[in-house]
């Protein structure tokens, strides 16, 4: 047997975490649970690794037809830097919760045998959305993450859990069907699925399909107006799950924006690209402004999550190489940030056993410190302040609204991360208070923070800090083969 | 009016009808019906869609409404399941008074 090329393992990323999701089904102990778990881990690192360096030494995307089809009929898989970006965000992520989890499932009474085949399973489907080239095909897949995420939001039981995951459910499969019709109007117009050889040109109906497929993805991703699902569901779950949703799961919905956009139809751009943007400014102010109200920690940070969303729409309306980089920057350093607050988050809970603010007043010393120092290390990504992956991606889009002459867009940008600042601070100044004893550090007690929490929180806040300084190489990587009406190759 | 027109025709009114009902009634088995309704009017787009060419009839379409159909079965039964263990813990059948405190 030997080693599996480049493109063969766009096929195995995919159906390593498959396989290893029914064999949890068939093994469903603990220990099977978090060898299978390593198992894919090495493996689809493995293969991002394979494809990353084909990538940079090529150049170009590396593609995969299914079967040996060849597109229009067959099935392609398609990676370029934006796929691999997303692809080792989901690595790296899946893996530091994945640890996490480990500690804190046992710990929370969270069934190993329910929690790991979904678990597997929606990491299969995040690997399949950044390498699929087929509408119908990401029809699918989005649907198995879906279906794998809204049963992990649900997990924990409880009244309010189970009000989320049904809500989640209902706007999920409402978007999804949203999306099924605007791709059956573009086959029954066009007769192909392939998201890169498809023609599109402006006329009434493919517009219609552009709005439909937009508007369920939308309401997958959680976009201003369709977000109200969100800060009850990402909320809800438990704390691995909160992290992987809001860092990876509704960015998956984005991804395909992007994707579909600048590449399946980017003639159609024009128009549509003022109302994209003028909806992620909605969503960044408002998000925001929703995050600073919010009494208990969770919901502050799922409110961010809608607002932080919001920074990606930015593309369309900027339209330029380095607005490009900054959004795919952003992408990945709010992935890595969000996740190392949401484990953070749930590692306080796991001591205090809620998230009620009003009950968090100095409680940063003790058993909470390396925690507390993974929470400000993200906290300073998301607000966009040096040195972080945040503000890379922050001063990209700056730089990029001022180079168009963008003096609204740029102005957004410095408002937005004005108010990331205040809800973050307001969080911050909490914990940190120094006017009342902290509760937790009493002689005697002996509660602690498992390693593993405090420790995978603490890994994903560092990647978000480190993206600063492996940002150039990494922009390298994720430039590749980014879009002609970014590039301005064409020109919109 | 062209059969292949007609049938567009319907998918779209039952779609309207499906959205309509989907956001009119609390009642979640409701709102799964309407879910499920929607679905079968894109299914019988592309059904129709199949059959553009009267001489020919187009595979991939039904190969696309047959998985469709699948992943329509397992969503259904998943969101069932959700709403009878809703009803069981908690009596509601809606989400209408479950505001988050």
């Amino acid at each position: 047997m030997s080693v599996p090329g480049p493109s063969q393992w766009l096929v195995l990323i995919v159906f390593v975490p498959l396989l290893a999701a029914v064999a949890a089904v068939l093994w469903p102990g603990r220990g099977a649970g978090r060898w299978l778990t390593v198992l894919t881990g090495l493996l689809t690192g493995g293969g991002l690794l394979s494809l990353s360096a084909r990538l940079l030494d090529a150049g170009e995307p590396v593609t995969h037809a299914l079967g040996g089809w060849p597109t229009p009929l067959g099935i392609a898989l398609y990676a370029d830097g934006l796929s691999l970006a997303m692809l080792w965000l989901t690595w790296v992520v899946m893996s530091a919760a994945s640890w996490h989890a480990d500690a804190y499932n046992p710990a929370h009474g969270i069934d190993e045998a329910l929690f790991r085949p979904l678990w597997l399973a929606c990491w299969c489907a995040l690997n399949a959305v950044f390498v699929s080239g087929d509408l119908f095909n990401v029809y699918v897949v989005l649907e198995i993450s879906t279906l794998a995420a809204v049963p992990l939001v649900a997990i924990a039981g409880g009244r309010a859990a189970l009000t989320a995951a049904l809500r989640y459910l209902l706007f999920a499969l409402l978007g999804a069907l949203v999306y099924l019709l605007g791709v059956a109007l573009v086959y029954g117009r066009h007769g192909r699925l392939d998201m890169h050889g498809l023609e599109i040109t402006p006329e009434p109906a493919m517009l219609l399909a552009a709005g439909l497929v937009t508007a369920g993805l939308m309401a997958k991703a959680a976009l201003v107006p369709m977000h109200v699902w969100l800060p009850p569901a990402h909320s809800r779950a438990p704390a691995p799950v909160s992290a992987i949703l809001s860092a990876l799961v509704v960015k998956a919905a984005v991804y395909l924006l992007l994707r579909l956009w600048t590449w399946t139809w980017p003639e159609l751009i024009n128009g549509a690209a003022w109302v994209l943007g003028g909806l992620g400014a909605v969503a960044m102010i408002h998000g925001s402004v929703l995050a600073l109200l919010q009494v208990r920690l969770k919901r502050v940070v799922a409110y961010s999550t809608v607002a932080q969303l919001g920074y990606l729409l930015l593309v369309f309306p900027l339209a330029s190489l380095l607005a490009w980089q900054g959004v795919v920057m952003h992408a990945v350093s709010h992935g890595l940030a969000k996740a190392g607050f949401f484990l953070a988050a749930g590692n306080i809970m796991h001591l205090l056993g809620h998230d009620r603010l009003q009950g968090m007043r100095g409680i940063s010393g003790g058993p909470l410190a390396l925690t507390m120092f993974a929470l400000a290390l993200s906290a300073v990504s998301l607000m966009g302040l040096p040195p972080s992956g945040g503000f890379l991606a922050k001063w990209l889009l700056l730089q990029a609204a001022l180079e168009a002459g963008a003096w609204g867009w740029a102005a957004l940008l410095l408002i937005a991360g004005l108010l990331a600042a205040a809800y973050l601070f307001r969080v911050l100044a909490i914990l940190l208070a120094r006017d009342t004893p902290d509760p937790l550090a009493a002689p005697g007690s002996d509660r602690h923070v498992p390693t593993a929490m405090a420790w995978s929180a603490l890994t994903l806040a560092l990647g978000s800090a480190v993206l600063a300084f492996a940002g150039e190489p990494l922009l390298r990587l994720f430039s590749i083969g980014s879009p002609d009406i970014m590039t301005g190759s064409t020109g919109p | 009016m062209t059969p292949p027109v007609l049938y567009a025709l319907c998918a779209a009114a039952i779609f309207g009808i499906a959205v309509y009902g989907l956001l009119s009634r609390p009642h979640l088995v409701r709102r799964l019906l309407a879910l499920n309704m929607m679905g079968v009017a894109v299914f019988l787009l592309l059904v129709a869609f199949a059959r553009r060419d009267p001489e020919v009839t187009d595979p991939v379409p039904h190969a696309m409404v047959l998985t469709g159909i699948v992943i329509a079965v397992s969503a259904t039964a998943f969101g069932l399941a959700l709403v009878r263990r809703l009803y069981r813990d908690t009596g509601r059948t809606g989400l209408s008074e479950s505001r988050d405190p």
